[in-house]
């Protein structure tokens, strides 16, 4: 078995193949010259932590040795031989497989402007993090291009060391993606009170990276100077590899319920492939959420060894700013109703649901972890397609366990 | 050996649900079973140091409330991504309606 991408999809894989009881030989190969590790703290602790940043593996060598999974780092996969099953590698070898799993992630969207200069950044990897954080300390000068979560994350991370930071998001507001405006108001007044600059509604006219540092030139004529400019407007799957061995793309590699590619060998996981979604009644999505690319891996590794099982799950997605946890299951805009639950300390659910009442996604923040269990039971409502009754979701006193139950 | 530490009411806790309970400077997760029995486990989950006291109870199993990593509370038994370290557990009884856990 082969595994192109040694991230958060394709490392869980290699474990699942053991777990199903697999015995032959795991192959991971992996272009970063780390250990596998978790991406999301890129944007958060490692950012912030007053020790050196390091990564926070997924594995040590002592697990992978342990469960014989062989890492291939700092070793890209160049192409797929799909007629003698096989993978070429930058450092020369081809690797036979039965099943291959491609595992490549995703890419920062890139800024489709001249002027970029080496003071114009992006955040997908633990290198990415370590060459930011040496810019960020007191009173430097951080731009922030996209209100999007990586942004928010990293303003909330610079605010914290001290930098002074400018969130240019060229919608009307921030977090448009995916995320219902009054929570994204809460995020927004939390940064304003922290201090950071967020400018909604105006586009890049041209961006400059001078002697004198990063001059930004939005549409309206306002002019931006920092230090460093972090690019953060989305990703964009890597899908090179699937492409030019010919298999079917659609917004990412295409796969079906059970991960398969357009060829039945193949498969795809996590944030490179877009799937159909079951509880929206096959609705086709890539997701980039860190949950998902581990569920897509275990199902992939137990679909490689021939169960065919269909991924039954509901998309599920945090993030962190300052004290304030954003939590949401299911797809927001799935709703054509919203029902809102107001727990202690400001922080509050909404629940999103289709006219006949089903309940298809619910979002929510507040401080810590305030919303983890309402929103965990509300993925457990949705994944059973629930209509709950509207005065209990909205009523905190009852608890949602009572109405999985009914 | 150490002392039974008395932790609180066993009423204080709901069936198929968890406690958070300090004390002398650690924390611990108390839990009360779907069976109505009793456990006691670390407070903070393995992965980061997140309370699993308001993480969801559900049969044997705690679930993290902050990546959802899963715990059998019973055994402490890590049961799957993102934790693979498992939790300590502490043993329990229950005297004249109170909760006493031993710390070790
Ligand atoms: C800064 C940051 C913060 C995040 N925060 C959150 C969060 O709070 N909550 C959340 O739910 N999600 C979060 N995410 C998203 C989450 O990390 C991703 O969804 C997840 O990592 C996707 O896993 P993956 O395996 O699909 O891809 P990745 O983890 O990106 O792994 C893909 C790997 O494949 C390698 N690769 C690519 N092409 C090749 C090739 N040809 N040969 C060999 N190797 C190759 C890449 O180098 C990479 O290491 C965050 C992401 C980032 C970047
Ligand atoms: S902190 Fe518990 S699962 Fe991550």
């Amino acid at each position: 078995m082969i595994i192109i991408g040694a991230g958060e999809g394709g490392t869980r894989a290699a474990f699942a193949l053991r777990e199903a009881g697999y015995d032959g030989t795991i192959t991971l190969v992996g272009a970063e010259r780390h250990l596998p590790y978790e991406r999301p703290p890129l944007s958060k602790e490692a950012m912030t932590s007053t020790d050196a940043p390091a990564i926070k593996a997924i594995a040590d060598a002592a697990r992978l040795k342990e469960h014989r999974i062989d890492l291939v780092g700092t070793t890209t996969a160049t192409s797929i031989d799909r007629a003698n099953r096989s993978v070429r590698l930058t450092n020369g070898s081809d690797l036979e497989y039965d099943k291959l799993l491609i595992a490549t992630g995703a890419t920062p969207r890139r800024l489709p402007l001249a002027g970029l200069g080496s003071r114009c950044v992006y955040l997908r990897t633990f290198d990415d993090a370590l060459a930011i954080r040496s810019h960020l300390g007191p009173g430097c000068r951080i731009a922030i291009v996209g209100g999007g979560f990586i942004g928010l994350e990293l303003a909330a991370s610079a605010r914290k060391l001290g930098a002074d930071v400018t969130v240019i998001e060229a919608q009307s507001r921030i977090l448009m993606r995916g995320v219902p405006e009054d929570i994204a108001t809460v995020v927004h007044e939390t940064h304003a009170t922290e201090g950071v600059d967020i400018v909604c509604g105006d586009g890049i006219a041209t961006i400059n990276d001078r002697a004198d540092g990063v001059r930004i030139t939005l549409a309206s004529g306002l002019q931006v100077t920092a230090d460093l400019a972090i690019i953060g407007i989305g990703a964009v799957p890597v899908t090179t590899l699937a492409e030019t061995a010919g298999l079917t793309l659609n917004n990412g590699i295409a796969v079906d319920a059970q991960l398969r590619t357009s060829d039945p060998l193949i498969f795809a996981a996590g944030d490179c492939c877009s799937f159909p979604l079951a509880v929206y009644g096959g609705r086709r999505v890539r997701l980039e959420a860190w949950r998902s690319a581990q569920e897509h891996g275990a199902l992939a590794a137990r679909n490689m060894l021939g169960s065919e099982e269909a991924l039954a799950c509901v998309p599920w997605f945090w993030s962190d700013q300052y004290g304030l946890s954003l939590q949401i299951a299911g797809l927001p805009d799935e709703g054509e109703r919203t029902v809102r639950r107001d727990l202690d300390d400001g922080a509050f659910i909404l629940f999103h649901l289709k006219e006949d009442g089903r309940l298809v996604a619910a979002s929510g923040i507040g401080p810590g972890n305030a919303v983890a269990r309402d929103i965990r039971l509300a993925e457990m409502l949705i994944a059973k397609s629930a209509r709950p009754d509207i005065g209990a979701l909205a009523a905190p006193s009852v608890k949602l366990k009572s109405l999985l139950a009914a | 050996m150490s002392d039974w530490i008395e932790a609180c009411a066993a009423d204080d806790i709901d069936e198929e649900d968890v406690i958070r309970f300090d004390h002398a400077g650690r924390t611990f997760a108390l839990y009360r079973s779907p069976e109505d029995e009793f456990f006691a486990t670390d407070g903070l989950c393995t992965h980061e140091q997140i309370h699993l006291s308001q993480g969801l109870v559900m049969g044997d199993i705690i679930e993290c409330p902050k990546h959802n990593g899963r715990f059998n509370y019973k055994t402490g038994a890590a049961r799957g991504a993102p934790v693979c370290v498992n939790l300590r557990t502490y043993p329990v009884k229950i005297d004249a309606g109170k909760v006493f856990i031993q710390l070790g």
